[in-house]
C-alpha cells in the first residue's frame, strides 16, 4: 500500500535552484517521525537537488506584492516549495 | 561598578534577539529553586513584589548581572507579565514504545504584537542541560518578524537554529518575538526551565550604559566586504543570519536600525544610509 511523503523546502529566493534556508517533512508511510528541531543541516542544498533525488514538486508559493504600508515589514518565510514522493506503508 | 549592558551587547540583542550568560546563577540558588514552590502573581504586578524576599527567584533577580541586563533592556521597575515552570519529563516507557516523545512546534509567544518596544523573557536553567534532554531551540534574528504564535509551526528546522545545551545556572534573555520551541526529551532525566516575562513601565530609551555609545551616524561604501573590521555597533546591526532570504536581509537591517534609533533616542541615526535613503525628503 502506497502513502505520501511530503518535503517542504524554504529557499533563499523564488528560484528553485536557490539555497535551502529552512525545511520540514511529513511521512504518511509511518516509517519516519520527523519533528521540529530534528535536523540542523538541510536535506538538500537547493530545490533542484530534491528534484534530482526523485522528489516531485507539486506546489510553489506565489510572488505577492507587499501590502500598502507594509513594504518594509518582515514576516513569514516567502519562498515555500512542496514536494512529494510515494512510499510503501511501513510494517 | 555598573552592570548595565554596553552598547555592543545592546546591539547584539537588537540584532539577534537574545543574550546568553552561562553558569551565572550560583549553585545555592539553583538548588533552592528546584525545591521551592513558585507564587502566583497577576500580570502588571511590579516585578519587585512577585517573589518573596529571600526566595531563590528573588535572589536570582537581585544578581547584579540580572539587575543590569533588565534595567538596560526594560528600564527601571519593570512589571511582571507571567511566568511558567516548564517541566519536560523524561520519556516514559509508553512513549519509548511509540518512538519517543515529540518536540514542541516552533512558535512565537503570545499574540501578534506590532509595538516598537519589547518585553523580555528570561529563561532560567537551574541544572545542566544536555542535547538529549531536548533543550530549548531558538532561531537567532527572528524576533522582529511580525507573525502570530503557532502559525509558523510548519517550520520544523531553520538554518542557524540553536539548541540551548548549557551548564546549570544559565540565563537566556530573549526578545519576546523570537521563534523558539522545546525539544524532545530523549533522556532518562526531566528537564526544568523557568520563564519569566517582564514588560517595561517607562520608555526603553537610553537605559543601557550610554557612555559606551557613539551617536555618530556611519555611512560607508556599501556592498564592500570588511572581513577584518573590528566589531562595532554598526557591524553587529548589519550581521547576517544563515536563514536570511536574499531579499530580506536589508529589510532586517532596516528593522534593527529603526529599533536602535528608538533605544538610543536618536531618530536620524543610521548605518550606511539604509533608512536615510528611504526617507530622502527630495523624493517625496
Amino acid at each position: 500500500m502506497m502513502r505520501q511523503r511530503v518535503l517542504v523546502l524554504y529557499l533563499a529566493n523564488s528560484a528553485l535552484d536557490s539555497p535551502v534556508i529552512a525545511w520540514a517533512s511529513y511521512d504518511g508511510t509511518g516509517a519516519r517521525r520527523p519533528m521540529a528541531g530534528d535536523q540542523d543541516a538541510p536535506p538538500y542544498s537547493t530545490g533542484v537537488h530534491a528534484l534530482q533525488d526523485g522528489w516531485r514538486l507539486f506546489q510553489a508559493s506565489t510572488l505577492a506584492p507587499p501590502l500598502p504600508g507594509q513594504e518594509l515589514a518582515v514576516s513569514y518565510l516567502k519562498y515555500e516549495f512542496w514536494f512529494e514522493q510515494l512510499g510503501e506503508v511501513a510494517r | 561598578m555598573s552592570h548595565l549592558l554596553g552598547a555592543r551587547d545592546m546591539a547584539r540583542f537588537v540584532a539577534r534577539g537574545f543574550l546568553r550568560f552561562d553558569a551565572v546563577v550560583p549553585d545555592a540558588i539553583n538548588r533552592a529553586f528546584l525545591s521551592e514552590s513558585v507564587p502566583e502573581a497577576a500580570p502588571g504586578t511590579p516585578l519587585a513584589n512577585v517573589y518573596p524576599h529571600g526566595s531563590a527567584l528573588a535572589r536570582l533577580l537581585a544578581l547584579p548581572l540580572v539587575q543590569g541586563a533588565l534595567e538596560s533592556l526594560l528600564g527601571p521597575a519593570p512589571a511582571f507579565d507571567h511566568h511558567y515552570k516548564h517541566e519536560n519529563p523524561a520519556a516514559s516507557p509508553e512513549q519509548r514504545a511509540r518512538g519517543g516523545p515529540t518536540s514542541q512546534h516552533t512558535h512565537q509567544d503570545s499574540s501578534i504584537d506590532v509595538q516598537r518596544g519589547f518585553d523580555v523573557q528570561l529563561m532560567y536553567y537551574p541544572h545542566d542541560v544536555t542535547r538529549d534532554m531536548g533543550p530549548t531551540r531558538f532561531v537567532p534574528g527572528t524576533h522582529l518578524r511580525t507573525v502570530n504564535e503557532l502559525s509558523l509551526a510548519r517550520y520544523q528546522n531553520i538554518a542557524g537554529q540553536q539548541h540551548l545545551v548549557c551548564p546549570a545556572g544559565t540565563l537566556l534573555f530573549l526578545h519576546h518575538g523570537i521563534w523558539h520551541g522545546g525539544g524532545a526529551n530523549q533522556s532518562a532525566t526531566a528537564r526544568t526551565m523557568f520563564k519569566i516575562r517582564m514588560t517595561p513601565t517607562s520608555p526603553q530609551v537610553r537605559r543601557f550604559d550610554v557612555p559606551t555609545l557613539s551617536l555618530t551616524a556611519v555611512s560607508r561604501p556599501i556592498f564592500v566586504p570588511r572581513p577584518d573590521e573590528p566589531e562595532s555597533v554598526e557591524s553587529i546591526l548589519l550581521g547576517v543570519e544563515p536563514w536570511f532570504e536574499h531579499d530580506t536581509a536589508q529589510l532586517e537591517w532596516m528593522a534593527r536600525i529603526a529599533l536602535w534609533r528608538h533605544l538610543i533616542g536618536h531618530p536620524d541615526w543610521d548605518v550606511d544610509y539604509w533608512l536615510t535613503r528611504l526617507h530622502n525628503p527630495a523624493r517625496r
